[in-house]
């Protein structure tokens, strides 16, 4: 394990569990032709819809999404650690269709503006310096983020 | 008589976090005594600073973190500002001499030099951090090699002299040489987003200061304590240590210690924390 502050693991097995742009399925979008609409983008990414109960694992897993990083949600309450960086997500599949929630996980900064301190999950928009071994590459698969968007739909107010 | 504790198993008994981690989502309330001696935790920020008031890394950690600094007979630190102690009066290198044999006592002629640092060098041209004067030290007055980046005693020294100005508030001369302009390109550093999760210094010490990133409470990222304890490691941790750790945590490549980039940002981040007593060797989970 390691020890710090690392609130992202980024070891070998964060590698092994991503699958990258270069090697994704050919039928997935590629990030940079992922088409943006007012906000949203309505086209899942893999074609396909995605599966809740693995966009949960993906959701609070710290190889992937760690959303838990800087979101509380009801949902996941036997979970140790939620952050709160960013709002609750309680009632955001209420407060957002599915297609600005995909808009969301791809590339917050195409929802909330530059300033977004929420990384894009699904883009190659990134920081300076990047990492020889994420070069290229984006945090989630398209499968990731459409299984964690089929997860965010669930969280409905009650 | 007090004794000494090593309070390793603390670490562990701090993780319980979870919602209830929410709670303390602000810095806490109350004042930090070393042996009795007050510290500036808190302090009204320099000019031109984006905050009011510049908060002491102390105020965003557990109480039983806060418990263990506030007691130097407890804070696993000080064995190590002993153990340098003794090697400031051992004599290393092709001159035979110590620390000793130029500085005499280090609490006397230490004193409240660690608070000032980093410091214009018209040697190197450049400003030097505690670390780099100890090697300019060892190098041209002992004889000696200058340490490895993270050497044990390097990380031991650097903490002797700078517990030599606990207490005494943080404050860097930017008049001195071209300080200005490193203060400048470290400013430059602190608002830049690196690696793959696109973040800067500021969008988590300045935006969400307060805040918990998973099980961290996130504070201002001061370095009035550093040296640090880390009772994780059962270890100091050094300041370009942290920043690169920091770094890395963006997924960005991260510069060397001691690079002209974290020099810089060496500098002004110690100006962000103006008037913040030196709590070295300062507790942290
Ligand atoms: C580094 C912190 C951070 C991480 C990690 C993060 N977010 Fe966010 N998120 C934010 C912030 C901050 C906002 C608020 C909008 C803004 O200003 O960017 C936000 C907003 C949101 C919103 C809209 C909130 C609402 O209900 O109005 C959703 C949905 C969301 N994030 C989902 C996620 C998911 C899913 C993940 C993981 C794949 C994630 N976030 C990871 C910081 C983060
Ligand atoms: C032969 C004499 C000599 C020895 C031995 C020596 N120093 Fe120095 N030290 C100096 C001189 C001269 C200066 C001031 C000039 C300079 O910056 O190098 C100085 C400056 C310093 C300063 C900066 C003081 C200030 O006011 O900014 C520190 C810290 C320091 N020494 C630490 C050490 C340590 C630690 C050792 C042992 C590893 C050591 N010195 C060994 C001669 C010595
Ligand atoms: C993703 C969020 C994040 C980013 C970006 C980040 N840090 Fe940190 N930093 C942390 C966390 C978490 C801690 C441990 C808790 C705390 O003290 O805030 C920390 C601690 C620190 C500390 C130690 C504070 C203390 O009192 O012990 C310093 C100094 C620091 N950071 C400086 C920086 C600098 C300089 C940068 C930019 C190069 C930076 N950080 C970027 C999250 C971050």
């Amino acid at each position: 394990m390691k020890t710090g502050s690392a609130f992202f693991l980024s070891g070998a097995m964060a590698l092994a569990a991503v699958t990258f742009a270069g090697t994704a399925n050919a039928a997935d979008t590629a990030p940079n032709d992922v088409a943006f609409n007012e906000m949203q983008v309505s086209e899942s990414l893999t074609g396909m819809p995605g599966d809740p109960a693995a966009g949960a694992d993906a959701f609070k897993n710290r190889k992937l999404g760690n959303c838990l990083a800087c979101h509380t949600t009801t949902a996941m309450e036997s979970e140790l650690f939620h952050g709160n960086v960013g709002p609750d997500l309680d009632g955001a599949g209420s407060r957002w269709t599915e297609a600005q929630l995909r808009a969301i996980v791809v590339d917050a900064k195409q929802v909330f503006g530059p300033d977004s301190r929420m990384p894009g999950f699904y883009s190659l928009h990134v920081g300076k310096n990047v990492a020889e071994k994420f070069h290229g590459k984006t945090i989630l698969s398209a499968q990731d983020v459409e299984n964690i968007v089929a997860f965010l739909v669930t969280l409905k107010d009650e | 008589m007090k004794t000494r504790l090593t309070i390793i198993s603390l670490a562990g008994g701090i993780a319980l976090g979870c919602f209830a981690g929410l709670a303390h989502a602000d810095p806490v309330d109350d004042t930090l005594e070393i042996d009795g001696q007050p510290m500036i935790t808190r302090a009204p920020a320099p000019e031109g600073h984006p905050f009011d008031e510049v908060l002491s890394g102390w105020l965003f950690r557990e109480a039983e973190t806060r418990a263990v600094e506030a007691d130097s007979f407890q804070n696993p630190g000080m064995l190590e500002v002993e153990r340098a102690a003794e090697i400031w009066s051992t004599p290393e290198g092709t001159a035979g001499k110590s620390c000793e044999t130029c500085h005499g006592d280090v609490s006397e002629s230490m004193k409240g030099v660690g608070a000032h640092y980093p410091k214009w060098d018209k040697d190197a041209n450049r400003p030097i951090n505690i670390e780099l004067q100890i090697d300019k030290c060892r190098t041209e007055q002992m004889g000696a090699e200058p340490y490895k980046f993270d050497a044990k005693d390097q990380k031991a020294m650097t903490a002797l002299i700078k517990n030599q100005s606990l207490g005494e508030p943080m404050s860097v001369d930017l008049s001195q040489g071209d300080m200005q302009s490193w203060w400048d390109r470290g400013k430059d550093t602190y608002y830049t987003r690196t690696g793959q999760l696109n973040l800067s210094c500021s969008n988590c010490h300045e935006d969400s200061m307060g805040n918990m990133i998973r099980a961290d409470h996130l504070s201002q990222g001061q370095v009035n304590g550093f040296p640090t304890y880390r009772l994780k490691q059962s270890a100091l941790v050094s300041l370009h240590n942290r920043f690169r750790g920091c770094i890395r945590d963006t997924r960005a490549e991260f510069p060397k210690a001691f690079s002209d980039e974290l020099m810089a940002l060496e500098v002004y981040v110690t100006w962000r924390g103006t008037g913040l007593s030196v709590e070295t060797p300062a507790v942290r989970q």
